[in-house]
């Protein structure tokens, strides 16, 4: 015979409770933190390199850069003119946590910062049961993939405020479909905002910083 | 891959858990686990397996409860469960929808021999 001892624990109880203590200070300094989220390629270093450049002299940022190996997208940030930028290479794990931002961001000093973009590790799967303490999750999208990508993976899209469909500049190279990619996305968050851009030819980056701007919390 | 990382918790979870309880053994660990989570009981066991090996829950089994997903329509009230991901109320259409059930990732409780 056996006894059930009632636990009720979440499993990932020591990562929310660091993601709560980092939500806190991010609402105390008022500083908009954004985790972007996306598979490898879909060009998420290409949106904040962008974006830095457009929007380093109005606001002041900072970037916590994440990869398996190598800190190069944290050094492509850095030659964008990102002024505070922190790698954490993972070394094998593939998703960040609380306990990971919390540790890169030790030395950031956050008073005064507008944005904080946490850039994750490319994979749709498991980055999206690690709470970072963010505002909002942005998935991107590119339309070298699958438009049917939001029904593949809609863990990932359900928990997300935005989606971000970037190289629309090669839309017709393939079989992609905005109206679809859209549907599909929309049937899984009706919540969604969606902004679509290529961060190569430019189209549709002013409506990205527009969103950037009207979220900043000063 | 990210079950081995859960497992790793569930294990350092339920470990403390006796130590506080000062309960001796456990025979059973029951999980609910979301539809929505993105984890997949099979490599979760897996892992598990692995990692308590060496620890006094090396007899536990992982006993995984899939919880479906549920949603209430913001527009009209209709409770109903979320099939296939389509988040649309099947009484008005709205895609206006409030989960309630789905991201669970929770130990229940634990089977302990008397």
């Amino acid at each position: 015979m056996t006894e059930k001892v009632t636990i009720e624990q979440k499993v990932l109880s020591e990562n929310d409770r660091l993601a709560a203590e980092l939500r806190q200070k991010f609402t105390r300094h008022r500083v908009l933190c954004l985790n972007l989220v996306s598979s490898p390629g879909s060009g998420k270093t290409s949106l904040l390199e962008k974006t830095l450049a457009a929007l380093n002299h109005e606001l002041k940022i900072a970037l916590v850069a994440g990869d398996v190996q190598t800190e190069n997208d944290a050094r492509r940030l850095e030659r964008a003119g990102g002024k505070i930028v922190r790698p954490i290479v993972t070394g094998g794990a593939c998703h960040l946590d609380a306990r990971m931002v919390a540790k890169a961001l030790e030395a950031v000093p956050l008073e005064g910062l507008d944005i904080l973009f946490i850039e994750n590790v490319g994979n749709l799967v498991c980055p999206s049961s690690y709470d970072l303490g963010e505002d909002m999750k942005v998935v991107l999208i590119s339309t070298t993939e699958g438009d049917d990508k939001p029904l593949k993976y809609p863990g990932m899209f359900r928990r997300s405020s935005v989606m971000v469909v970037n190289k629309v500049d090669l839309i017709g190279s393939s079989e992609f479909s905005l109206a679809t990619v859209r549907e599909n996305a929309l049937t899984i968050n009706g919540q969604l905002t969606v902004i679509e851009l290529s961060c190569r030819s430019g189209d549709g980056l002013p409506a990205w910083y527009g969103w950037l701007r009207s979220q900043v919390r000063r | 891959m990210h079950e081995l990382g859960i497992a790793q918790n569930i294990v350092d979870t339920v470990l403390l858990e006796m130590q506080n309880r000062k309960l001796p053994a456990v025979s059973a660990i029951a999980l609910r686990i979301g539809a929505l989570t993105d984890v997949d009981p099979e490599a979760l066991v897996f892992g598990f397996e692995i990692l308590s090996k060496d620890t006094v829950l090396r007899q536990a089994r992982l006993n995984v409860e899939r919880i479906p997903v549920r949603g209430v329509c913001e527009s009209c009230g209709a409770p109903f469960e979320v099939e296939g991901y389509v988040f649309v109320c099947p009484g008005c259409e709205s895609r206006s929808i409030k989960l309630t059930s789905g991201t669970e990732l929770d130990i229940a409780y634990l089977e302990v021999p008397d």
